[in-house]
């Protein structure tokens, strides 16, 4: 029994232990965003408040200097989110609808078409960047939001495809066969059959896209400069200047605020996360 | 007029699944093709199509940033696949003892995840800074010789990338392994438990061997990461001190953007391709395999 107890006691501590490493990162930059950065220098990031600063966030969000622009990050957090939003939603919506086409509509040389959509998940930024650079260029596209939504749209078309083909597949081909005896068309069949079946999906594909995109800085630092970059690009600028000694109290309220949006969508939509982190391997 | 609206009710299916089907095929291969053509030509701030054989790959290939980077991916790659895949499967293994509060520590394993690697870098950073992270609290709480320098030395500043590589990407594979756990046959465990089993035998002989297919998943997807890394070490380190844990995705860049070189930059990023293919290309082989051996049984 004895020996049972200690068992339990060391799986309990192992699981305690990895949590606080888990845990400290977060722990560091909130408690530091609420302190002043004369108390950080003064002994470490690591370290409770000896005085709460609530003004970090304010001063941070509005009126902070990142290379010489004073306007704090939020034009930043504000270009990230008029990125993520229509990224999200017509990537998605594209998704869906490749997805129906090629899981139920099939046609000759779908899996081809299928695999080389499912390549593009595999391939580098890297080998995007030069084509990406000329096409934004020519179409004028080069240093705006609306590029970067393109990007996001065009590219996260391989995984949107991928999430809902391989979800698409298993409804049943009777209930198809059913729907076009009764007449039903490719978009009856997709408005009346397929979109009541997708919640599930769509929420998972949603929650996958808006993390990657908000998330994304190589497009972001390549494709846009000053006032248009995404948050993530901004948070670079920002720990990067040299013209002055690091704030880290500023800097631990701003790289709260950059990591909220999906910190929230993740604890929220935890669920889905994981299904579908496991949706393409365990199968 | 009714045939013409028959018609037209067939064409318009067509005229909405192709552009997209198309358009995502064809930025595939045309963007790959794009790159490896400029990788073979004499590109420097600007694209210029002439031929230039495979000058730029064997420029790159003597350049000491690729050799190092390339020398650093293999130290960085092999510990953190190894490192993040053994914790990973520990987690699993504890999660999966019918344990109290399994979705809090579910939960706090898993958002890093969530959190990006230019945060990820940043706060590891400032975590390893000599003068402000790890090493001043201790030196603050009275042991004044402790050194944790890792970020400004050139031998370790790699592991420095390694550490927070895992602790983004360890949950990832607590969470695939654990949900193979759960997949595994009771009744097989059942079985074993009857044959007098005790807990550990059952894991490496029962349990572990079912989830084989869900390891190599893990591997490959934990080294396409790894390859791909790029933002958390121009967050962390910058590739520094000097190119001491620069990675071939920084080379790329620096090449293809801050030298004017894009030819050799292109050439780069083709090689990085290469090395992602040496993976991707058996792991096809593999689940082909699988799925042909599944399909025989049944």
């Amino acid at each position: 029994m004895s020996e049972r107890l200690l068992a339990r006691a060391a799986i309990y501590g192992a699981l305690t232990l990895f949590a606080a490493f888990y845990l400290v990162p977060l722990a560091v930059v909130m408690l530091n965003s609420v302190r002043s950065t004369e108390d950080i220098n003064h002994s470490s990031v690591i370290g409770l408040p000896s005085v709460y600063v609530w003004g970090n966030f304010a001063h941070t969000w509005s009126s902070y200097c990142i290379a010489e622009h004073c306007t704090g990050i939020q034009p930043y957090f504000w270009n990230s989110l008029r990125m993520v939003i229509p990224a999200t939603v017509i990537s998605t919506l594209l998704g869906a609808l490749n997805g129906y086409s090629l899981a139920l509509w099939r046609f000759r040389g779908d899996t081809l078409v299928f695999g080389i959509i499912t390549l593009g998940v595999f391939l580098p930024e890297q080998m995007k960047l030069v084509p990406w650079a000329i096409v934004l260029r020519d179409l004028g596209l080069f240093n705006t939001i609306s590029g970067l939504v393109l990007i996001h749209v065009i590219q996260g078309i391989s995984f949107t495809t991928l999430f809902c083909r391989n979800y698409y597949v298993s409804i049943p081909a009777d209930l198809l066969k059913a729907a076009r005896i009764d007449g039903a068309g490719f978009f009856r069949i997709f408005w009346r059959i397929v979109l009541p079946l997708s919640p599930p999906i769509l929420i998972v594909t949603v929650i996958w896209q808006f993390t990657g995109i908000w998330n994304e800085f190589l497009y972001g630092v390549t494709f846009s400069t000053g006032e248009n970059q995404p948050v993530t690009a901004a948070l670079i600028a920002l720990s990067a200047q040299i013209s002055q000694a690091p704030q880290y109290g500023q800097q631990s309220a701003a790289v709260l605020m950059a990591a909220a949006p999906t910190l929230l969508v993740y604890l929220f939509g935890g669920r889905y996360f994981v299904r579908g982190l496991t949706s393409g391997a365990v199968k | 007029m009714m045939a013409w609206r028959q018609r037209w009710d067939r064409i318009l299916p067509h005229l909405v699944i192709w552009p997209p089907l198309l358009v995502s095929c064809a930025y595939v291969l045309v963007f790959s093709v794009w790159t490896t053509w400029v990788s073979f030509t004499r590109s420097t701030l600007l694209p210029d199509y002439s031929w230039a054989g495979v000058r730029n790959y064997t420029a790159m290939l003597a350049s000491r940033n690729w050799q190092i980077a390339f020398t650093n991916l293999f130290i960085y790659g092999a510990c953190f696949v190894v490192l993040a895949m053994a914790v990973g499967l520990l987690l699993a293994v504890l999660i999966d003892q019918r344990i109290r509060g399994e979705n809090l520590f579910r939960t706090i394993f898993l958002y890093p995840i969530a959190v990006s690697f230019v945060v990820t870098g940043t706060v590891w950073g400032w975590l390893f800074n000599p003068s402000i992270g790890v090493q001043k609290l201790v030196h603050d709480l009275g042991w004044t010789s402790f050194r944790f320098d890792w970020v400004i030395d050139r031998n370790m500043a790699i592991y420095t990338i390694v550490v927070a590589a895992v602790w983004h990407g360890s949950g990832f594979a607590m969470a695939l392994f654990l949900a193979g756990l759960r997949s595994v046959d009771a009744d097989l465990v059942k079985a074993a438990q009857i044959d007098g089993a005790g807990a550990w035998r059952i894991y490496t002989r029962v349990v572990l061997p079912t989830i084989g297919p869900i390891f190599v998943a893990v591997l490959v997807m934990l080294l396409q990461f790894a390859i791909k890394t790029y933002d958390l070490v121009v967050a962390l380190t910058a590739g520094g001190p000097g190119l001491a844990s620069t990675l071939p995705a920084l080379v790329v860049y620096d090449f293809m953007f801050q030298r004017g070189e894009l030819g050799r930059g292109a050439a780069a990023a083709v090689m990085l391709l290469g090395s992602l293919t040496v993976v991707l290309i058996p792991y096809a082989g593999f689940r082909a395999w699988q799925n042909r051996r599944g399909a025989a049984r049944v």
